[in-house]
């Protein structure tokens, strides 16, 4: 096996060292009933690279890869160009190989990465200070909602509308463990949220996120107001960060906590995961926080360097009073991020964020045109939400037929609701060139006539 | 004296401790880099994108009125920066890194470009599913890998990683006592558990009750028995445990906590030193995440991504969350909702968005592939042999505090050859770094004092841990024979020396601000 450096000489000679006659000495303690024999399991033998590569190959050549398709879907997922140097970056020994930070002195790379990652991440949100990151923008969601739980001492969670449903169940599946009370606003594609109205003074947090599922964008000045008036917090969340290049921060709109998924910047969409996911608060709430945060200090020697900080936060030493079991999180996702996002600067993530909402409004404008299609989101940023003549999964399996991968139908994500079944969430990016449009506004023509 | 360069005066007392020897401050291949921040100005980006075509905006009057404040750099500056900060990591590429409980076996190159295949990695989780079948097809293929070498019938994988995954067997629990209209708000948990542990358990509404340590590196099972109660919903146990031991009364333990109605729930992050010889459905358990960042190679990334799949017995397959995968006449489907429910299933609920860590599913199958079942015993067995022959090497002049039998892959040692010698297991560890080692787990687990594991996994040559254990016992000598000067201030030929990390918490500085510098400068 090539990736085992022991030769059958070396395992005699350590053997003879531990003064067992063979491995089987070593597993005593295993119950005999549950030694299993060789050559026992239905798997297949070891295969070289070569077979590896071939096996693999197949069975990816038989997905339609977004890039081989004119591809318009987003919902919590987008696909950007990420730039040559990132993948390459990430792909260092010293970044790929290497363990949690634990050992400051010969982890300053690790470190200080991730110093920045917080800083780029707060100042995107507004927010005053941002984590190591969590898994993804669900997780994040969801330790989001328990840390306002905490803070506040309250059961109640008002979750929007508009909020991701995987975004929501995860939130509610992790809630109701500890007594939370989760109430849901109606499902209103297109149209704002009233959610002012199911704040009390029980309420924890309301959840609010912007650009919405069905694309919409929302104000969250009136919100937060309602919300402290109460004494509750808002959550803010985000599907996509590329938006705050052109939008207001969440932070600056009064949201106390922002959790996003950050896979538009520096990650690939890798049919789901891994993903990174984003967590910004304000100072006030720091000792609150789940996850890992690095601090600057120095060293003995007076220079300036970074370590894992506040760990008393943390299951390592707080174990059941921890804020979060979070142990293993999603360090070389964040530091893709971090280059991607150093490499745009900001103006370079200004002009990406105007290019996708640029390619939205041509596609809105070409898809809204088309006989029987009708624009259901007015205010968007590359995202959009169209009603359909027809139920719009059958019109995304016929699209496949002309090679576009044409959004996500609303009936994927709200099984059952039969309004949500006419209902395309559409998204364009910097990746779709005005071929790629045109083709889509050509084909659901000839879909939908 | 020393200023450091933000211009503040360093802790008193260490002052000039290592004065920079050269004009530049950077010593040959040993750069000093600054925060990118730092590195940045207006006016220059390392992406080309094109101005966006005119249009009419759709923003709703939501437009951001403030800069974001990021520094522009050129690709060149970029590229130069994190290669650099890249060049102050210890990585197991380039040397041993026996990190216990965190298995740093070698991570194959095969499996990083298998997971860069157009058709994994530029896959939309929510494409149609008939446009993804190879997808569903591998999760298939690893599920089945998965349940065979582990002898369980059913297979969760949304979660993120190892805590995720023993949140998620928690869940499956607390769904199965309730669908017996049972209240059990209690979980066992050993003192000498991974602090993850405790956490999900009390994350999931549980009350934490410690199983105190036997004394020997064993499940305490007369402490374990006499807090066994119909109140009781689960044991959560690390076989191996994190002693390095095999858990040698563990069907006892899985029959006691089974005749009060509870669930055995085992935290699988040490599989890998008994992947391919042992199955842990034999052994009576009803729930076990499996670590793919560990047993099955995929790469640590400096902190994550991971994935945390979770095996389940028959008692708690129904509960799995979504999604599911389910095989029909057309093909493989994945079940999101509760609309479609397979018989017999009655999912908890949802852990995360989508269908979890496909990324790293292509390199723990692209791993497995490559050894076979055989191979992936094979490497089980090589651990465990290496973590033996280091125990075996050491325990003369270091102290294995439960070293009468054999270790599993990894080797425990505490901090009692020290004593007297004024050396700490942190001095210990720090002089490794100055011998080119990453050091070794430190105090964990909590039960034995000072700990030291060590693990050396199956990726190291026997020349490798020859050196490594040469290195170790002359450390143990050195400090008997109170060169402490080998220890105190170590490390010193680190890219920092130590670091503060009590000012760090007391005044946190968390990320860089503007008006950092401008202080600063005054
Ligand atoms: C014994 C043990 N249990 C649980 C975990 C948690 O796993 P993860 O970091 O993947 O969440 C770890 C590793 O960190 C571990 O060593």
């Amino acid at each position: 096996m090539r990736y085992l450096p022991l030769t059958p000489d070396d395992r005699a000679a350590m053997l003879a060292r531990i003064g067992a006659k063979s491995i089987d000495d070593l597993f005593v303690d295993v119950p005999s009933a549950a030694v299993v024999d060789r050559g026992r399991f239905a798997l297949p033998d070891g295969m070289g690279e070569l077979e590896v590569e071939r096996h693999l190959s197949r069975l990816s050549a038989k997905n339609l890869a977004a890039g081989s398709a004119a591809f318009f879907c987003g919902s919590g997922a987008y696909r950007h160009h990420v730039p040559a140097s990132v993948d390459h970056l990430i792909q260092r020994s010293e970044f790929l190989t290497s363990y949690t930070p634990y050992q400051p002195e010969i982890s300053q790379g690790t470190l200080q990465y991730l110093f920045e990652f917080q800083t780029q991440v707060a100042m995107l949100t507004g927010m005053e200070v941002a984590n190591a990151s969590l898994y993804d923008g669900s997780t994040a969601a969801a330790e989001a909602v328990e840390m306002a739980r905490r803070i506040t001492k309250r059961a109640k969670v008002v979750l929007c509308g508009g909020l991701h449903p995987h975004y929501a169940a995860t939130i509610t599946t992790l809630a109701q463990l500890s007594g939370g009370e989760i109430i849901a606003a109606p499902r209103r594609p297109g149209q704002g949220e009233d959610l002012a109205s199911l704040i009390d003074g029980e309420t924890a947090c309301v959840v609010i996120q912007s650009p919405d599922v069905f694309g919409l964008l929302h104000d969250l000045r009136p919100l937060a107001e309602a919300a402290h008036a109460k004494g509750a917090l808002l959550v803010a969340v985000l599907n996509e960060v590329v938006s705050l290049g052109l939008l207001e921060a969440p932070g600056a709109m009064g949201a106390d906590i922002v959790a996003a998924e950050g896979q538009s910047i520096g990650n690939g969409l890798n049919f789901g995961g891994p993903y990174v996911g984003l967590f910004a608060t304000r100072e006030k709430f720091l000792r609150q926080m789940p996850g890992r945060l690095a601090g600057e200090t120095m060293d003995a020697a007076g220079r300036r360097g970074y370590v894992l900080t506040l760990s008393t936060r943390e299951q390592h030493i707080r174990r059941e009073k921890a804020t979060s079991n979070i142990c293993t999180n999603s360090g070389l996702c964040a530091l893709a991020f971090t280059i991607h996002l150093s490499l745009l600067g900001e103006e370079g993530f200004a002009r990406l964020a105007r290019l996708n909402h640029a390619r939205a409004v041509l596609l809105a404008e070409r898809l809204g045109a088309v006989r029987g299609v009708e624009l259901v989101t007015q205010n968007f940023f590359n995202e959009f939400t169209l009603r359909l003549p027809r139920p719009a999964e059958a019109v995304i399996d016929a699209l496949v037929e002309e090679n576009v991968l044409g959004g996500v139908p609303a009936s994927r994500l709200f099984p059952g609701d039969s309004a949500a079944q006419s209902l395309l969430i559409v998204a364009a990016t910097e990746t779709n060139s005005t071929d790629d449009i045109e083709t889509y506004a050509h084909a659901l023509a000839k879909v939908l006539s | 004296m020393t200023m450091n360069n933000q211009g503040r005066p360093t802790t008193p007392g260490t002052a000039g401790a290592t004065l920079p020897d050269t004009l530049s401050g950077d010593h040959g291949l040993d750069h000093e880099e600054k925060l990118i921040f730092e590195l940045g100005r207006r006016g220059i980006c390392g992406v080309d994108l094109p101005e966006a075509p005119a249009h009419k905006a759709r923003l709703g009057g939501l437009e951001r009125r403030q800069k974001i404040g990021l520094p522009g750099l050129s690709e060149p500056e970029v590229v130069r920066h994190y290669v650099r900060l890249s060049r102050n990591n210890y990585a197991i590429d380039a040397g041993l890194y026996p990190l216990g409980s965190c298995t740093m076996k070698h991570n194959p190159r095969l499996n990083e470009k298998m997971a860069r295949l157009p058709g994994f990695s530029d896959l939309h989780p929510l494409q149609p599913q008939s446009t993804v079948q190879g997808a569903l097809q591998l999760i298939q293929e690893l599920m089945h890998w998965l349940m065979e070498l582990t002898g369980m019938p059913a297979v969760a994988m949304s979660p993120k990683a190892g805590a995720h995954g023993e949140l998620c067997g928690m869940l499956a629990i607390k769904a199965a006592i309730a669908a017996r209209a049972e209240h059990r708000p209690r979980v066992l948990v050993p003192e000498s558990a991974h602090g993850t542990n405790p956490a999900t358990a009390a994350f999931a509404g549980f009350r934490v009750d410690q199983i105190p340590a036997s004394g020997d590196g064993h499940v305490n099972i007369e402490a374990l028995r006499a807090k066994l109660d119909s109140d009781v919903a689960a044991i959560m146990l690390t076989n191996p445990n994190t002693c390095g031991l095999f858990e040698r009364r563990i069907l006892e333990v899985a029959e006691a906590v089974h005749q009060v109605g509870a669930f055995f729930y085992c935290d699988g992050a040490n599989f890998n030193a008994i992947a391919g010889r042992v199955r842990p459905g034999d052994l009576g358990i009803d729930g076990m995440h499996i670590n793919l960042h560990k047993t099955f190679s995929t790469p640590h990334g400096g902190g994550g991504p991971g994935a945390g799949p979770v095996v389940l017995s028959k008692a708690l397959a129904p509960y799995a969350p979504l999604p599911l995968l389910v095989g029909d006449a057309n093909g493989l489907r994945l079940v999101e909702d509760r609309s479609s429910l397979p018989t017999n299933s009655d999912p908890f609920g949802r852990m995360c968005a989508f269908h979890g860590q496909m990324g790293m599913f292509v390199r723990a199958l692209s791993y497995m592939l490559s050894h076979g079942a055989d191979g992936i015993r094979q490497a089980s067995e090589d651990a465990v042999l290496s973590a033996n022959y280091v125990l075996a090497s050491l325990k003369d002049v270091m102290t294995a505090p439960f070293a009468e039998g054999p270790c599993m892959h990894e080797a425990l040692f505490d901090d009692s050859f020290l004593a007297d010698t004024g050396v700490t297991t942190l001095d210990f560890a720090k002089a490794m770094i100055d011998e080119g080692y990453h050091p070794m787990t430190m105090y964990f687990p909590l039960v034995v004092h000072g700990a030291m594991l060590i693990e050396p996994t199956e990726s190291e040559s026997k020349e490798s841990l020859d050196r490594f254990v040469a290195v170790l016992r002359g450390l143990a000598q050195e400090a008997k024979a109170g060169r402490l000067e080998r220890f105190a201030g170590a490390p010193h030929y680190a890219p920092r020396q130590r670091l503060d990390e009590t000012a760090a918490a007391r005044r946190p500085v968390l990320r860089w601000t503007e008006a950092k510098i401008a202080q600063a400068a005054e």
